[in-house]
């Protein structure tokens, strides 16, 4: 007997609702199985804390007397560069801008301490941020030039709007070159000194709803501390990525498009990332609910970090290359022990995505709509699935010819 | 009652030409391990090193660094985990050389041990979060 979303809100509404976490949902189908699981338990939820980069945030700063019109000139907050090609004080600030200033890697490997992350966490964290502009003026807009403080309560709307979150399962990067190499995946020491990984595994959203049945345009989610909704998939949305028996892509796969109220935010879930030789990125609390309509649903909840394989890629020259191999698959169980197999040698393993905070996310999910906070909203449009055959393709590639 | 210490020592230009960890070793009975060496003629030099003897023969080389105008600290107070700040994401764990940051599993919580800290400094510029920090 299936539920409905709408019987399950008001059972959150009547106080009623059984909600447990993913983690706590693999020892529930493990017991009871997936039909037993489907009636006993009505909401399941779910979390992740890593670098995300694909993040921003979009700003009005409201109007200045005299006005001034950003887009065409140029804008910067706390020294790092926005963007500004939209109407006259809309502003977008992207996780991995920079401050003019940085050296980046010019001493190698950079530490990128401070970058568009970093403004926005300390945005988020009530601290102010000095914004600076130079622009042409117009008979409309006359203000060429302005610099003042700002604080996230001072200005119009601030809301965080990125492009791609919560990605659907990740590699693990590797490095069989002779020497240190520094990426986003972390610093990989050489001779497959180490294998790093980045997700959430059994507590990872997408990892949970595997084919996007209730995770659509429209989900609302916890995002940043605050609340989020998905609004688009994400760039590099790949739902036709290789499929284990479980229906679980066993390398990178979906990704979300989500945005959230910045003022209801918190800096204890939205940090700037600084990963050396890299950059900067904006570290992000992100979890869901699952509806649990069906014994498909239970069962696909239950997935366990020994369920779900990732592919273990060389980040010397297989990855910068953009080639297709791939060493091996590892599950997020063998990960987590410690050390895998690969190629005869035993390797240590790190993570980069924090398992507590997940841990916590899902959690808060769980109390937010235990205590009737946080109903769930069903999708008003689906994410392209796997039946789409959709992949992220290769940037075009056609060289300017000279004699054109 | 034997000890061992890590300690950093800093030496002034005009010591750094004798061979102090000699008579450390010789003089002190005191076995060492030099963990880290920065030291150049015309800046103060740094070295961090585990001293392993007996307490007292500490005690009087302790008195002995004093008097050649070197100074010591306790290399625990060196590196520091801001609680703060981290996020318990691991990045740190791959690059500790002596195990002083590990992983607890299952909570798959970041442990930070700073008596097997060797302050190779390592974990500083790698944290994504600036959480550790490096105190001289």
């Amino acid at each position: 007997m299936a539920k409905t979303l709408e019987e399950i809100n008001q059972k959150i509404r009547r106080g009623q609702v059984v909600v447990v976490t993913a983690e706590e949902m693999v020892d529930v189908v493990a017991e009871k199985g997936p039909k037993k699981a489907a009636q006993d338990i009505d909401v399941v939820t779910t979390g992740t804390f890593g670098a995300m980069c694909s993040s921003g945030m979009m700003i009005n700063l409201g109007h200045s007397r005299p006005r001034i019109k950003f887009g065409g000139g140029q804008v910067r907050l706390n020294r790092v560069p926005a963007y500004a090609g939209l109407a006259a004080v809309d502003v977008y600030l992207g996780a991995t801008a920079l401050p003019d200033e940085d050296p980046r890697n010019a001493v190698f490997p950079g530490e990128f301490r401070y970058g568009g992350a970093h403004v926005i966490e300390d945005l988020v964290a009530g601290r102010r941020v000095l914004l600076e502009a130079t622009t042409y003026g117009t008979d409309c807009y006359p203000r060429r030039q302005i610099s003042t403080w700002i604080t996230l309560s001072e200005v119009n709307e601030a809301y965080l709007f990125n492009p791609r979150n919560s990605y659907q399962n990740y590699n693990v990067a590797v490095n069989k070159s002779d020497r240190t190499i520094y990426t986003y995946m972390g610093t990989l020491k050489p001779r497959l000194g180490c294998a790093n990984y980045c997700s959430a595994g059994q507590l990872s959203p997408l990892l949970n709803d595997p084919t996007y049945r209730t995770v659509g345009i429209g989900t609302r989610i916890f995002l940043g501390g605050g609340l989020g909704y998905v609004v688009w998939q994400g760039t590099q949305h790949s739902p036709a990525a290789k499929r284990n028996e479980r229906d679980i892509p066993v390398a990178g796969a979906g990704t979300l498009a989500v945005v959230g109220d910045l003022k209801q935010m918190s800096a204890r879930w939205l940090r700037g990332g600084s990963f050396r030789g890299y950059g900067t990125t904006l570290m992000v609390g992100l979890g869901l609910p699952i509806p649990v309509l069906d014994e498909d649903v239970a069962a696909q909840t239950g997935v366990s970090d020994a369920d779900i394989q990732a592919p273990v890629i060389d980040y010397s020259h297989t990855y910068p290359n953009r080639e297709p191999d791939v060493i091996t698959r590892v599950s997020y169980a063998e990960l987590k022990t410690g050390s895998i197999q690969v190629d005869g040698k035993t390797i240590p393993t790190t993570p980069l995505s924090s398992y507590p905070l997940a841990r916590e996310i899902a959690g808060t999910v769980k109390d937010w709509i235990a205590s009737g906070k946080f109903e769930l909203s069903g999708a008003v449009a689906p994410l392209p699935g796997a039946e789409s055959g959709m992949m992220a393709g290769p940037m075009p590639d056609h060289a300017p010819d000279k004699t054109e | 009652m034997k000890v061992s210490h890590k300690v950093v020592l800093h030496f002034p230009p005009i010591v750094v030409e004798q061979p102090v960890i000699y008579h450390l070793a010789r003089d002190y009975d005191l076995a060492f391990n030099i963990l880290k060496a920065s030291i150049s003629p015309q800046e103060e030099g740094i070295m961090v090193i585990e001293l392993s003897g007996e307490d007292a023969d500490f005690q009087r080389a302790n008195d002995y660094l004093a008097k050649q105008g070197i100074r010591t600290q306790p290399l625990l107070q060196d590196i520091r985990r801001n609680d703060d700040r981290c996020v318990h994401c691991g990045a740190c764990v791959g690059v500790c050389p002596s195990e002083a940051l590990t992983l607890e599993r299952p909570s798959m919580r970041v442990i930070f041990r700073a008596d097997e800290c060797v302050a190779c400094g390592e974990c500083v510029p790698t944290c994504p979060v600036a959480a550790m920090e490096l105190h001289f």
